[in-house]
């Protein structure tokens, strides 16, 4: 499956979860900010994803499990370091390189891009392929 | 037991289905109101819609709940999609079918059709489809924004208890926390 028909798969999943029209669903576009996906969505998109490509997804691989609360990953309102580096071992599908200029948790959400739901699923089959 | 839209469990298939069923009675108070007579036009009641929504709401509450052992506070998150095209005139028995379509540790997809019943001169007639409700339920505790919620479990409450102890159901309710 090459990458457009993966994007063209999430964008019926997007369309569907969030009731985003086709064309908003851009690789560039994030979740929340852009295509106003709230924190329910998360789940839903997870699910629907599940179904549409047939793998399972555990919990914390494609998007982080909360984390707020721990002060190792988490002070004053940023993550810490040894935070952003445990993110980035368990998602390696998610480019932080401009979240890490100023790791602000309130802007956690902006990382979640279309495109980074592609990068997961290609990884995820292409790990599929090669077991 | 305000706020129960099922009567009864008759069928509870654990992490896979349940059955429940609700009987649309003239007594019930809304009805007067939905919708009340107006000029010119006699009353004509009818189950809401949206209670019908909030039934299947709670049977595939229980069917979420009992996965679990009723220890995660199951809430309903988000109606995915409703297509109910009839109406439930009192009398009749509306048939809620709920199937849990996915579950893991932080929710569940559920998809339920919605039958309903009526009453012939010789007993019910055959149940007629008329729609489906189909849910995403979230478990409160692992809920990604992080918010915390007390530690009892206030959804599932005694009526919720009642109703699966009077349906026959073995409800593995988690013991209360005494610490």
């Amino acid at each position: 499956m090459t990458r457009d028909d993966i994007l063209s798969k999430i964008k019926e999943v997007l369309v569907d979860a969030l009731g985003v029209d086709e064309d908003e669903v851009t690789p560039e576009a994030r979740l929340t900010k852009d295509l106003g996906a709230e924190s329910i969505d998360f789940l839903d998109i997870t699910f629907k994803l599940e179904q549409v490509f047939g793998f399972k997804i555990p919990q914390g691989e494609l998007f982080p499990e909360s984390a707020a609360q721990d002060p190792q990953y988490v002070a004053d309102g940023k993550v810490t370091p040894k935070g952003l580096t445990e993110m980035k071992r368990k998602l390696p599908h998610i480019d932080f390189s401009e979240f890490e200029k100023n790791p602000r948790l309130a802007d956690i959400g902006n990382v979640f891009t279309v495109d980074v739901l592609v990068n997961y699923v290609e990884r995820k089959l292409g790990a599929g392929a090669a077991a | 037991m305000r706020w129960m839209w099922i009567d009864r469990v008759v069928e509870l298939v654990p992490r896979v289905r349940i059955v429940a069923v609700k009987t649309v009675s003239l007594s019930e108070e809304h009805l007067h109101d939905h919708f009340a007579s107006a000029p010119g036009r006699a009353a004509l009641p009818l189950m809401p819609a949206s209670l019908i929504v909030e039934g299947v709401a709670q049977s595939g509450g229980i069917l979420v709940g009992h996965a679990s052992g009723f220890r995660e506070k199951v809430v309903l998150a988000k109606v995915s999609a409703v297509d109910l095209d009839a109406d439930a005139q009192p009398g009749s028995t509306l048939r809620y079918t709920v199937e849990m379509e996915r579950y893991d540790g932080a929710g569940a997809s559920t998809r339920g059709t919605v039958e309903v019943i009526t009453q012939g001169a010789h007993g019910p007639n055959p149940a007629r489809p008329i729609g489906r409700v189909d849910l995403l339920f979230s478990h409160l505790d692992r809920n990604m924004a992080g918010a915390v919620f007390p530690e009892h479990n206030f959804v599932f409450s005694e009526s919720f208890r009642t109703l699966l102890v009077n349906s026959g159901i073995a409800a593995p309710f988690a013991e209360p926390r005494t610490d």
